[in-house]
């Protein structure tokens, strides 16, 4: 039987609609609803989590996440500049550390600064936003490094002759010339590194904290022991992390068709 | 400091004597002799490949040459112990593909390193930056952005930009290679008027015109040598070398080349 190739188009879609309606249909039949609801969308029990799961818990996500983000943002800038360097060694220490903390979990290097730093020097205790700033910020300077080095790379190179031979010494150029040009480019990817950075700052479970220093994800999970509604204070904590990272997403797209408008 | 520097550069001319370029074991420029006397205008014209940017990116030390000395206003800049940035304060630099900054206004690519580099107050950059827009005629431009012009205005931004440094020399490097054919006329008066001016120019181009009407003398350079050189009446006009006579019979005749089976 010879069909178009329109038919076969159109066949091949009424199949796949016929498999997803399939599913939708096996999982509405099988799922234990009930037990679904009250472990997941008890809301109506969690009345005891407001109003600090917002003006603690959120507020501090907020917090770890941008102190951590401005952080990551000038030490990264250091290591694409010692990147792009000529002179060797740098390159050498920016790459090794590049590839040493996009290699390692950054859960590991959490415990490395909450329980090592006590440990190797006694008697100092970091306050948990410096704890928080340091192990993430160490973690997303490896990754907006590269991302910066990108951005730099992406400046014509005429960009920089021309600000030479206006007799611009090289940091002065960099500074004037390429890296307002260069930010611009990096805004979209830099915008979903701030969202990865806030979803990271759940990390913290792992320290013990006082409760003023709780975020989204110990909120959550201390709503599990309390208020025997199941996982419903995690559900309540992840539309808390897509309340701050929705706009965000939109933000960026904003940012690349602007780019792309430029571009043109 | 700064000021002896401004001092020797008020007769700018250049003096460069057996010139050397490599790029690893390609060998561009191979002892290149030539001089720009103060005020004078100098074409350099020859085949693509021949050299000819090479060279002038030596003289402002976009380029690191490898052997040779080159004499800019009486002020070594192959001296590896110069202030790079005090000699190229001097020296406008204009390229094909303009390299305006695109995330600066005109107004303020004109600006910019007049503040920065000559520390030069907001008022007095502006002003002298509207003079020099309106002697490319670009005078009601300033607001706009770079990506708002055309090839052949962005181009004159560019000379507009150099000359508010008050360069004792300027470089143009194929200034209208660029463009589109209907904008190049307008660049090049900007250039004509430059060098009625007094000022002291190194030209890279094709265009046999601009060099045959302007140019004090024409230097003809091929495979990293310069073939001819001399007034440009004589070298343009009246060629001895079969090697410039065929690029001549090339550029100004481009189709009636006859092409090698």
């Amino acid at each position: 039987m010879a069909m178009t190739a329109r038919q076969r188009a159109r066949t091949s879609l009424y199949v796949q609609l016929g498999i997803f309606v399939a599913v939708l249909v096996a999982l509405a039949i099988t799922i234990d609803w009930a037990t679904v609801r009250t472990a997941f969308f008890q809301f109506e029990s969690l009345g005891g989590m407001f109003p600090t799961v917002i003006t603690v818990g959120l507020k501090n996500t907020i917090f770890y996440t941008i102190i951590s983000f401005f952080f990551a943002l000038g030490l990264g800038l250091v290591l694409a500049l010692m990147k792009l360097a000529s002179f060797p060694p740098y390159r050498w220490i920016a790459t090794g550390y590049i590839e040493f903390f996009r290699g390692v979990p950054a859960l590991l290097v959490f415990i490395t600064f909450g329980f090592g730093v006590p440990t190797a020097f006694p008697g100092t205790v970091w306050p948990t936003w410096l704890v928080v700033m340091v192990s993430l910020g160490l973690v997303a300077a490896a990754y907006i490094a590269e991302t910066l080095r990108a951005g730099l790379q992406a400046v014509p190179r005429g960009q920089y002759e021309a600000a030479r031979s206006l007799g611009m010494p090289g940091w002065r150029a960099m500074v004037t010339i390429i890296i307002p040009q260069a930010f611009k480019i990096v805004l979209p990817p830099l915008t979903n590194e701030f969202i990865l950075v806030t979803k990271d700052t759940s990390l913290i479970f792992v320290l013990g904290l006082a409760v003023a220093d709780y975020e989204l994800t110990k909120f959550g999970r201390d709503g599990i022991l309390q208020y025997g509604a199941g996982i419903t204070p995690l559900v309540l904590a992840g539309a808390m992390y897509l309340i701050i990272t929705l706009p965000l997403s939109q933000l960026a797209r904003k940012f690349e068709s602007r780019a792309a408008k430029a571009k043109r | 400091m700064s000021e002896t520097i401004e001092e020797q550069f008020q007769a700018a001319g250049v003096v460069i004597d057996g010139l050397h370029k490599s790029y690893g074991p390609v060998e561009v420029l191979k002892g290149i002799d030539l001089e720009v006397a103060p005020g004078q205008v100098v074409c350099l014209i020859g085949p693509s490949g021949s050299g000819k940017s090479t060279l002038l990116r030596c003289v402002n030390l976009l380029e690191q040459p490898n052997g040779g000395s080159i004499d800019v206003g009486g002020y070594d800049v192959t001296d590896p112990d110069i202030d790079v940035d005090a000699m190229r304060r001097n020296v406008g630099m204009v390229f094909q593909q303009f390299n305006l900054f695109p995330h600066l206004t005109v107004l303020e690519n004109c600006t910019v390193a007049q503040q920065k580099v000559l520390k030069r107050k907001k008022p007095d950059a502006d002003r002298i930056a509207e003079k020099n827009l309106a002697k490319v005629g670009l005078g009601e431009f300033g607001d706009r952005y770079p990506d708002q012009l055309s090839g052949g205005q962005q181009q004159r931004v560019a000379i507009a930009r150099a000359l508010s440094m008050d360069p004792k020399l300027m470089l143009f490097d194929e200034p209208t290679s660029a463009l589109d054919p209907e904008t190049v006329g307008e660049v090049l008066s900007i250039m004509r008027n430059l060098a009625k001016d007094g000022m002291t120019m190194l030209v890279v181009t094709h265009e046999m015109a601009f060099a045959r009407d302007v140019a004090d003398r024409v230097v003809f350079m091929d495979d990293g040598v310069v073939v001819e050189s001399g007034p440009a009446a004589q070298v343009i006009g009246d060629p001895q070398t079969p090697r410039m006579q065929d690029f001549l019979k090339r550029v100004l005749d481009p189709t009636h080349v006859e092409v090698d089976e």
